[in-house]
This record gives structure tokens, sequence and C-alpha cells, in this order.
């Protein structure tokens, strides 16, 4: 193809917009190299550890919209100790220097300090998103100069983020000529906000379309906030405690009806059920309904509001809805692309409210229905294989039964055969968690079933080494795999060690592995990172010079172009 | 000096959820029910508090579980924070949730008020140095320890009943409070 002019091949460029598919063509010839890298405009590094800042900068000089990753996800429950890495810092410096037109950025699972976000603010004069989700590290303090300093800034997306709280002043920070503002999340603050201030700039702000407040919000404020913003097509409400006879109330009601747009719902924090009636008159419309910070609304209630919603295509909620709850989804969403059931009950201690009998009720329901996270007391092997039958096109399957390592409660048997359905059955498959009593039998299955299969979640499974290398050996297109609690060791390890060049990472902790094994890995794959995490309980031990038979507690093994990262705390040992 | 570091002795530094006390080769394809009642009671018991240790299970950000404060007190509730409290000479005996007192104030005011009743000084406010009668616990391993000598928080995750003793009893028992 160098008989075409560079600006054609660009041009035909243009019209990939997977990033993977333009690593790909970028590997096919110089020229075409050459072409993809100055016209790249959006960059992902799914692991910021596998490349340093500087190279991407260069590599990219035409980067307008970049999203990093950082910690691994296990890091999510607390497996993965608090100053493991992940700073943000480094990328910003570096792209304050190379890269001062970035106009969006994203980070998830990264430290970021108000330090960075000051940068952040004062560099990039053309920033228009800034998305950051299960980060940590910052204050309301980063987030006024955001505010302030951000000019033009369309979308200010906080997920789920532990963001310390020095005050209210934050929102105030945005200017009179702020007027940009599209989609404005601050949902996981827990501290207070100036509502005046807040109900100004919603109302300046006449291209607001996404709107997510937090729990500080009350109903009073949230009907003055809506009254201004009719056109609000995702609302998050804020903390919903209010008397269903007040007046809030009333307007409240008033004001939801004017909102023809709204397709999206969440919040609902504290709210009673007799005020769910507020949003009957949206329900026809809603497309995405989050209630799963809503414990006080049980099945019933849940009910009668998910009859009207035949247009919902996702849906979370908690396991009060109860197996029967989910009956009448089923029976009423039959759109639904994707269902969330989160536990009320951590603990397990009290009676089941979801089984294996509301997910199969789902399945025969929405057929549509490509994503699933499920939490539940018990399941079986015969419904699996009838949610299998009934649903083919999972592309994220994710089940988690509560009592790890439980069998199928009518058989005693272990759970391989309904899992092997699944990935038997649902072709598309690229996301799987496990749970339940599983033997090496069922990664027999996945390693021989799921080609399309990109991350894998492993927890209190399997019975030797066999399992692990049947994953390794059998699923191409792995991505990331991460283990726990599993008896794999050395010989699974190291069975196919080229694996992991193709991989973004692995994670391995309170398995069989060694620090032998570990050694062995790093001697033989100089362009991996292989990690080992200790327990910061266990520094004592660290120091006498643990032998190579010792156990490893955690591992995580990542491929790199950066070698060796230079901000590892002392418990992480990189071999 | 140190044993030699065998898989064995390591065993029991390893986070598994296996029960304590069994090692990996129950974790097999072929592991079934317990057969015996006694069995299945005891394991039901270690396997809650094993349950309760396993980090990071369920898999549910922190997030969302430091969402719920509430109903992880409910749970807790429901997990058994009820102890039985006995008082030597009373004709029964009462049951009272740990979880509703902040600490060791507000459970000595708490049983002052239930045990009121049987005309018994339990407040060390009257006679000075000798009360008439020590508040003991029967702690996880079975032993009869005296309140009030581990932080709060140990303490009700270790108790397992409560039992007022007459002072004659308990004089074995006194701490230097």
């Amino acid at each position: 193809m160098t008989y075409f002019p560079e600006e054609v091949v660009e041009h035909i460029f243009g019209f990939l917009s997977s990033h993977r598919d333009r690593n790909v063509v970028s590997t096919v010839c110089k020229a075409w190299y050459r072409v993809e890298r100055l016209s790249r405009r959006s960059v992902f590094v799914g692991n910021c550890y596998a490349v340093r800042p500087g190279r991407v900068m260069a590599r990219f000089p035409g980067m307008k919209c970049l999203s990093v990753k950082g910690k691994p996800h296990f890091a999510d429950f607390n497996l993965v100790p608090h100053d493991w890495g992940g700073f943000a810092l480094p990328w910003i410096e570096v792209a304050a220097r190379g890269c001062p037109g970035l106009e969006e950025l994203r980070l998830k699972r990264m430290v970021v300090s108000d330090e960075s976000l000051e940068l952040l603010a004062r560099s990039f004069p053309n920033l228009k998103a800034l998305v950051l989700v299960s980060c940590e590290g910052f204050s309301t303090d980063g987030l006024a100069a955001i505010a302030t300093h951000c000019r033009g800034l369309r979308e200010l997306d906080l997920q789920e983020n532990e963001v310390e709280d020095h005050g209210r002043q934050w929102l105030s920070c945005f200017p009179d000529s702020c007027t940009s503002l599209e989609s404005l999340n601050f949902a996981c603050l827990k501290g207070e906000v100036n509502a005046c201030a807040l109900e100004r700039l919603v109302a300046r702000c006449v291209n607001l379309r996404s709107l997510k407040l937090n729990r500080a919000i009350s109903v009073e404020s949230l009907a003055r906030i809506l009254a201004r913003t009719p056109h609000l097509v995702e609302l998050g409400t804020g903390s919903f405690t209010v008397e269903h006879r007040a007046e809030a109330y009333q307007r409240l009601i008033h004001a939801f009806r004017k909102c023809k747009s709204l397709k999206s719902l969440s919040g609902f924090w504290d709210i009673a059920p007799r005020c769910l009636q507020a949003i009957y008159s949206i329900c026809p419309n809603l497309i995405v309904l989050n209630l799963s910070y809503a414990p006080a609304i049980q099945g019933a209630d849940l009910v009668k509001l998910i009859r009207h919603c035949f247009k919902l295509q996702k849906l979370w909620v908690l396991d009060c809805i109860g197996d029967k709850g989910l009956a009448v989804v089923a029976s009423s969403c039959k759109e639904l692309l994707e269902l969330r059931v989160f536990p009320s009950d951590i603990y397990g201690t009290g009676t089941a409210a979801v089984t294996e009998e509301g997910l199969v009720a789902i399945s025969s329901g929405c057929s549509k229905l490509n994503s699933l996270l499920y939490f539940c007391h018990q399941m079986t092997n015969a419904a699996l294989i009838t949610v299998a039958k009934n649903c083919t096109h999972f592309t994220r399957f994710r089940l988690c039964i509560l009592d790890p390592g439980k069998p199928d409660p009518d058989t005693n048997q272990p759970l391989d055969e309904g899992f092997g359905a699944i990935v038997r059955s649902c072709k598309d498959l690229r996301r799987l968690s496990l749970s339940g009593l599983l033997t090496d039998k069922v990664f027999l299955y996945i390693g021989e079933y799921a080609a399309h299969l990109e991350m894998l979640s492993i927890a209190f499974a399997g019975d030797s080494d066999k399992g692990m290398v049947y994953v390794l050996n059998g699923c191409k297109n792995l991505r990331k795999l991460e283990i726990r609690d599993s008896p794999f060791g050395d010989a699974a390890l190291l069975e196919n060690v080229g694996k992991y060049e193709t991989m973004r990472s692995l994670w391995m902790s309170s398995c069989d592995v060694t620090l032998g094994g570990c050694k062995a890995l790093a001697a033989k794959m100089p362009r991996l990172n292989v990690e080992v995490i200790n327990d910061r309980d266990d520094s004592d031990e660290m120091e006498e010079n643990p032998s190579d038979m010792h156990k490893v507690e955690k591992m995580y093994v990542y491929r790199t172009l950066a070698g060796a990262r230079n901000d590892a705390p002392e418990f992480v040992e990189i071999l | 000096m140190e044993d030699v570091k065998g898989s064995d002795g390591l065993g029991d530094t390893e986070l598994r959820l296996g029960l304590p006390g069994t090692s990996t080769a129950t974790r097999s394809a072929k592991r079934a029910l317990p057969e015996g009642d006694e069995e299945s009671h005891d394991e039901l018991r270690r396997t809650s508090a094993a349950k309760a240790q396993v980090v990071g299970w369920p898999p549910i950000r922190s997030y969302r579980k430091n969402s719920f404060p509430g109903r992880k007190v409910e749970a807790e509730a429901a997990a058994g924070l009820y102890v039985k409290v006995s008082m030597d000479g009373a004709p029964y005996l009462r049951k009272i949730d740990l979880g509703v007192y902040k600490g060791y104030k507000e459970l000595r005011e708490g049983l002052d008020n239930m045990f009121k009743c049987f005309s018994l000084e339990l407040s060390r406010r009257e006679g000075g140095s000798g009360s008439e009668y020590a508040i003991t616990y029967e702690d996880k391993d079975g032993d009869l320890m005296l309140v009030g000598d581990v932080p709060w928080e140990m303490f009700i995750s270790s108790c397992k009943r409560l039992r007022i003793m007459k002072g004659s009893e308990a004089r074995g028992l006194n701490s230097r409070h």
C-alpha cells in the first residue's frame, strides 16, 4: 500500500475506532506505523507500569485523549496494600510538557494527589473532560483547583473514588463564566457542597445532560435543581429522605414530570419505599436504573416500579428484590442487556435473598442479556445449564456464590458442568468470574471452549496445577488472569512462560507459588516484571532473607517495556 | 532455631479458607458434606468464624461496603453479638446485644439496669474497693475472663457469654481496677 499517499492512509485509519485495531495496523510496515502514530488521537494505557509516560508522548504527539489504569483489579477488594503504587503524577507531569493540548484524561485505580490535580488544572487549557474511577489520594482542594482553572470543562466525572473532604467550597470555585458543563458527577463525595452554588451552576450550564449528586444533597435542593434542568438525560439523586406528605416531595414529583428526557436514574440513598412513586412517570422511558444503594426498598416495592420499565436495558439492584422480584423483571424488561444483583447481607447470615431460581427466571425472560454480575447464596448445575441455553449472548458473566467452595446443593457436585455449559454456549464470552466448588475440569472446559475469553477471575477453585495450565494453554485471547486461594504452584506458573508476554497481567495470591518459582520466571522472561508483594505484617520475615521454598503470599506479573519501576514501596520486591 | 521450612511448617501461615486444622488434602472434588451431626455443627461454627476472616471476600468494592454502615451493624447483630448473661443467684438469664454498647461503661450501666430487679449491687461506686460482684465472660477458648482488660473491639469479638459472679468467687480474677 506504499503507493497510496499518506493522507489517504491516514483517512482510512480514521475509520478505525478501536485502539486495538490501530495497534495492529501500526505493525504492518514502517510507513503505516508512522502514519498511524502521528494520527492517533486517543491513547489507552491498560497498565501504567507497562510503558513510560515519556515514550507514550513521544510516539503519539497528536494525542488528545489519554486513558491510564493503575492498580490490579483485586485492589478493589483490599488485596493490594495501600501504598503499592499507581501514581498519576508522573503521567500528568510528562503530559504537561509533551502534550499541552490534552483534552480528555481518564484514570482508573490510580493514586491521584491534590498536587497532581493542581498541575493538571494549570497545564491543560483545552481540558474538556476529566474522569476518575476508583481513584484515591485527593481531596476537595484538588477539585477546587480543577473547578477554578479548567475553563471550558465539559465533563467532570468522579466514580467511586475515595475523596477527602476539606470543605464545601470547591463547587463554588466554578466561575460565573463557566457555562460549558455537560456532565457532572460527584456522587462519591461524602461531604456537603454549597447547594446555592450548585443550583446556580446547573442553571447556567444549559447543555447539562448528566448530573449525579451526592448523598448530602437534600430532596428540597433536588427539586429546585430539577426545575432548572428539565433536559437532563441522566440523574443521580442525592439523599431521598423525605416525608411523602411534605411539600418538597410534591414539588419533586412535579419536577420529575417535567423531565421528559430522563433515561437514566441512580442514587436514591435512604429512600423510603413509598417515595418511589415519585419516579413512576419516568419509568416508561428508563434505559438505566441503579437502585443498588437503596437497602430499604424490598422486593414488593421494587416490583411495582419495575413493571413500568419496559425499555430498561441496564438494571442494578440489591438482592432484596428476591427471586420473585427477578421473575417480574424477566416478564417486564424484555430489552434487558445488563443485570447486577448485589448482596445486601454481606456477612451471609440472613435468609437467602436470591438463588438460582431468580437467575433462571431472568434468563428465560431476557434473552438479550449480555452482561451479568450476580451475588447469590447458592447455584446449581441444572440452573446454569438452563441459563446457558436461554442466553447465548453473554460477553460478561460474573457469578459470586457467597460461600466459597460451595457445591451444587441438590447434587453435592462441583459446578464444573454448569460453567462448562456457559462457556460452550456463549461464544462471545470475554469476561468470566467463577465461584462455588470447582475442580480442574472446569478449567479444561474453559481452555477448550472460551476462545474469546479475555479476563478470568478464579477464587477457591481447582485441584492441581493442571487447572491453571488448561487455561494458559487454551485461551488464546486471555489478557488478564487473577487467581486467589487456589492450589496452583510453580509447575503451573512455569509451564508456559511465553504466554505472559501476550497478556496484560497475572495476579496470584494465597496460591502455592514459591519465591523460587517467581525467581525462575523472572530469570526466563526479562520483559516481565515479577512483583512479590509482602503483607506489611510480614516485614520482619522479609529481612530474614526467605528461602526459595517460601510460598509467596501475593504475586503480580505484567509485561513491560519500562523495566522495574522505581516507585515501588519496601514491601514490594521486583525480581 | 527454625524448623526446616517444609510445606507443613508453613501451612499455618497460609491464607486459606480451609477450616482451622484441616490440610490441603481435604480440598478435593470428593469433598462432600460432613457425615456426623456433631461434626457439622462444629464445622458450621468454624466456617462462619473463618468466613468473617477471609480478606476481600465477597468481592465487593470497599466503596460499596462502606456505603452501608447501618446494614453492617444489622448483620453483625444477626451474626451473634447477642450473648447470654447469667447472674449468680438470679432465677433466669438475660440476653443482650453487645453491638449496641459503645464501650465498657455503657455495658456496665446496661447490666446495672437489667439486673436491678434482683436488688444486687453491681456498681463499683458503692463501697469503694470491694464490689460485691464481678462481671466476667467466657471467651472463644472457653476460659473465664474478667471484663475490662482488653480493648472493647477485641472483647466483643471474643465474648461468648457473660457471667456476673459473686465477689467471694471472683476474688481470684480481680485486676488492679
